[in-house]
């Protein structure tokens, strides 16, 4: 029976990770899990690369999960659970195995974006029943908040770090959902912990497809974005509000927008409150705060034409 | 004897290995091809689409996700196997850690090839030498049929309840990989009931029993897991025994830790892994025609490695030359020659030791070489006075 998508039913499911874990209180990454597992009708089984998340919810003796977890190294998730999955389908075939099991990888965007996307680019093409769920925390946090891919221009991190004479981050984040609805898989969406029910919704859509599917959940990091610890719900849906992190899905190559902001804030509502995009609000750097709101404006544009496009194709 | 519907073939190397992949019948098997190895791969995966295996393949975008879903797989619980070769296999390193680490019996055949740079895809031993620690059982092979015996005990001896360890089974690019011999393949059946069915340990698809694969562990438990390692390797030795006791009994071929030729009574001998000792035992049979005690030894299982028996196999001889077709930078000797130095160690009159590095990047062994050397330790032997300890043979000066 499948639950209906309220907060009233979904609390009454269990947790699939538990507390106790060892993130850092505010994390926003096992939010994004357990919304995940929530939304989950069918048994899952769970990959997960190196990274904060992994280090923190299986340690010695302990584990957070709940359900069958492995975790095998940093940029192989996929590949891993391509393993299980295809292990699972010969079992089946055999008839040594009857439940319907569903499969879930969860990378953070280093593992996903740079070390793991051929890892994940192969498993996505070969066309294994899973979803790839990416929690973007914009950097390597377990290193110690070292630059990735994913983290956003301007951003100060450890290895390019504002000075005097580099102001953060010179590039714009790799626009990896995109590149992910290139591989022409069923299912690929972005999504944010703030907007709950859109999240359960699109795990749970992509739960229902069989074949390869993949979801980019924004994730804050109060030590890497050096925010208030209390703030990950928060700042995700100012992303959201922002249009820096719009939600929506491109379902068999068609791109719907889920969430339109009703006011489309100005970003440096979204960067303000964030330590690592301080020294952007330097007078002299002025000039970087409005290239990264043009970023901003011009991606949600093409992003509604896309949409617009696909309406018309209907 | 058990021995009914042996069937005599002439096959390559490759083909044997993909014989007995099809008679073991994997539940997985990830690949990506390689030279020598792809072909290992290209017979298996043409077995899967005509239907003559039950087997799952993942046919990865890179031998890093092969041995990936290789551990994938064989954590979820069923039997699995994989090829690859050199450079395949350095791109496996960080993963042939994790598959043993994590007590997963997966088997794969390894196609001896010299590793980059130079590019080179023609057989030395670099590439196994340079996995040789990192917690996988080892079984080396002369030949087409004992890559196929190999093949066909290592799931035996991996999936063993004491072991549960991965295991590689090393064969020589090209001169065996490529080359036709004669050799006898055994029936799908008796093959079948050797190996036996997988039995699970903790499979992740138990979806009642959850499990968690792959935790972190720090300074308070790490060590302990690395002994509880080193502890299973050291049980290895008698399992590949008991394996091989069985194995006779199906195939009448005798298999042990090391295969000894001529040794017992011998003054001096040639140490070697692989296809040279082919080549190696014609010369030492000619020494014993002219009245010259040589012999040979060939170590089958190389990790972990037999150093007791195989310093009492070797003790009673005058001068050993230890062949290797791999360099140990910077370490002076050859990993073979260190491995049997260890084990001659203990015995204080055993032989006089020294190392020969030869055929590096499938320059051919010739007759020639092995006379040689087995002339240098005819020397040695008598005036017990070693020249040269370590040298390079068969390259230009
Ligand atoms: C091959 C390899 N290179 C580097 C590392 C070190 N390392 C472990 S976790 C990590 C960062 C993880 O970043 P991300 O994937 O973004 O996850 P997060 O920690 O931010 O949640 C790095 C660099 C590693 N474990 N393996
Ligand atoms: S460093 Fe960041 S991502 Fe890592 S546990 Fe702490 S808050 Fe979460
Ligand atoms: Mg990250």
């Amino acid at each position: 029976m499948a639950t209906p998508l309220s907060l009233k039913e979904l609390s009454k499911k269990e947790l699939l990770l538990t507390a106790g874990h060892r993130m850092c209180a505010g994390c926003g990454a096992p939010i994004v899990v357990k919304m995940a597992l929530l939304a989950a009708e069918q048994p899952i089984i769970a990959a997960n690369a190196t990274g904060c998340l992994e280090v923190s919810t299986c340690i010695s003796e302990y584990t957070a999960w709940k359900i069958p977890w492995i975790h095998n190294a940093f940029e192989n998730a996929a590949a891993t659970l391509s393993g299980v999955e295809t292990m699972y389908r010969s079992l089946k075939k055999q008839g040594k195995i009857d439940k319907k099991i569903k499969f879930i990888a969860f990378g953070g965007d280093g593992g996903t974006y740079d070390i793991g996307f051929q890892s994940l680019s192969g498993a996505m093409e070969r066309g294994h029943d899973m979803l790839y769920i990416c929690y973007d925390n914009g950097a390597y946090m377990n290193t110690g908040i070292q630059r990735s891919s994913a983290t956003p221009f301007g951003a100060d991190t450890t290895t390019c770090p504002a000075g005097s004479c580099n102001p953060g981050k010179l590039q714009q984040r790799k626009d990896l959902t995109k590149i992910m609805a290139a591989h022409g898989i069923p299912y690929v969406a972005q999504a944010s912990p703030s907007h709950w029910s859109d999240l359960v919704k699109k795990v749970k859509k992509a739960l229902a497809i069989d074949g390869p599917k993949f979801m980019n959940v924004i994730t804050p990091c109060n030590r890497g974005w050096r925010s208030k610890t209390d703030d990950a719900v928060k700042l995700s849906r100012l992303g959201v509000e922002t249009c820096y992190w719009p939600l929506f899905e491109i379902e068999n190559g068609a791109t719907r927008v889920t969430v339109k902001p009703k006011e489309k804030k100005p970003l440096v509502d979204f960067l303000k409150p964030q330590g690592r995009f301080k020294h952007l609000f330097a007078p002299e750097n002025e000039h970087l705060l409005k290239q990264a709101q043009d970023q901003v404006d011009a991606y949600w544009e093409r992003l509604l034409k896309e949409e617009a496009f696909a309406a018309r194709q209907e | 004897m058990g021995q009914n519907g042996k069937r005599v073939v002439a096959v390559t190397g490759n083909e044997a290995v993909a014989e007995a992949m099809r008679q073991i019948n994997p539940d997985v098997c990830a690949a990506y091809p390689i030279t020598p190895a792809t072909d290992i791969m290209q017979r298996f995966t043409s077995f899967v689409s005509n239907g003559k295996v039950k087997t799952e393949m993942v046919l990865v975008e890179s031998e890093h996700s092969a041995m990936s879903a290789c551990v994938g797989a064989s954590a979820a619980g069923g039997r699995v196997a994989t090829a690859t070769s050199s450079q395949g296999l350095a791109l496996m390193w960080e993963i042939l850690f994790i598959a043993s680490g994590t007590r997963l019996p997966i088997v794969m055949s390894l196609v001896n090839r010299a590793l980059s740079a130079p590019l080179n895809i023609h057989g030395d031993h670099s590439d196994g030498m340079g996995a040789r620690d990192c917690g996988w059982i080892q079984l080396w092979s002369e030949n087409a049929q004992e890559s196929y015996d190999n093949m066909i005990q290592a799931f035996r001896i991996a999936e063993h309840m004491d072991i549960r360890m991965p295991a590689m089974v090393c064969l020589d690019g090209f001169i065996i990989s490529h080359s036709i011999e004669r050799m006898e393949y055994l029936d799908d059946e008796t093959v079948k009931n050797f190996a036996g069915e997988f039995k699970t340990t903790n499979p992740l698809l138990d979806i009642e029993n959850p499990v968690s694969y792959g935790p972190l562990i720090l300074t308070d438990y790490y060590m302990e897991y690395r002994r509880a390692h080193a502890e299973v390797m050291s049980k290895v030795s008698k399992v590949v025994l008991d394996v091989a006791k069985d194995f006779e009994k199906i195939s009448g071929r005798k298999y042990g830790l090391f295969e000894t030729y001529r040794l017992e009574d011998a003054e001096i001998g040639l140490v070697v892994l692989n296809s040279a000792a082919g080549t190696s035992k014609d010369v030492v049979d000619e020494f014993r025609n002219r009245g010259i005690k040589a012999g040979l030894l060939k170590p089958r299982l190389y990790r972990p490695f037999p150093y007791e028996e195989i310093g009492e196999a070797l003790k009673h001889l005058k001068a050993v030359c230890v062949l290797d077709r791999a360099d140990a930078f910077g370490a002076s000797y050859g990993p073979l020659f260190m491995d049997i130095a260890s084990g001659v160690y203990p015995h204080k009159n055993g032989p006089l030791l020294i190392n020969k590095i030869y055929g590096l990047g499938g320059r051919d062994y010739l007759p020639e070489h092995a006379e040689t050397v087995l002339a240098e330790l005819a020397e040695i032997a008598k005036t017990g006075k070693v020249k040269t300890l370590r040298e390079y043979i068969g390259v230009r000066e």
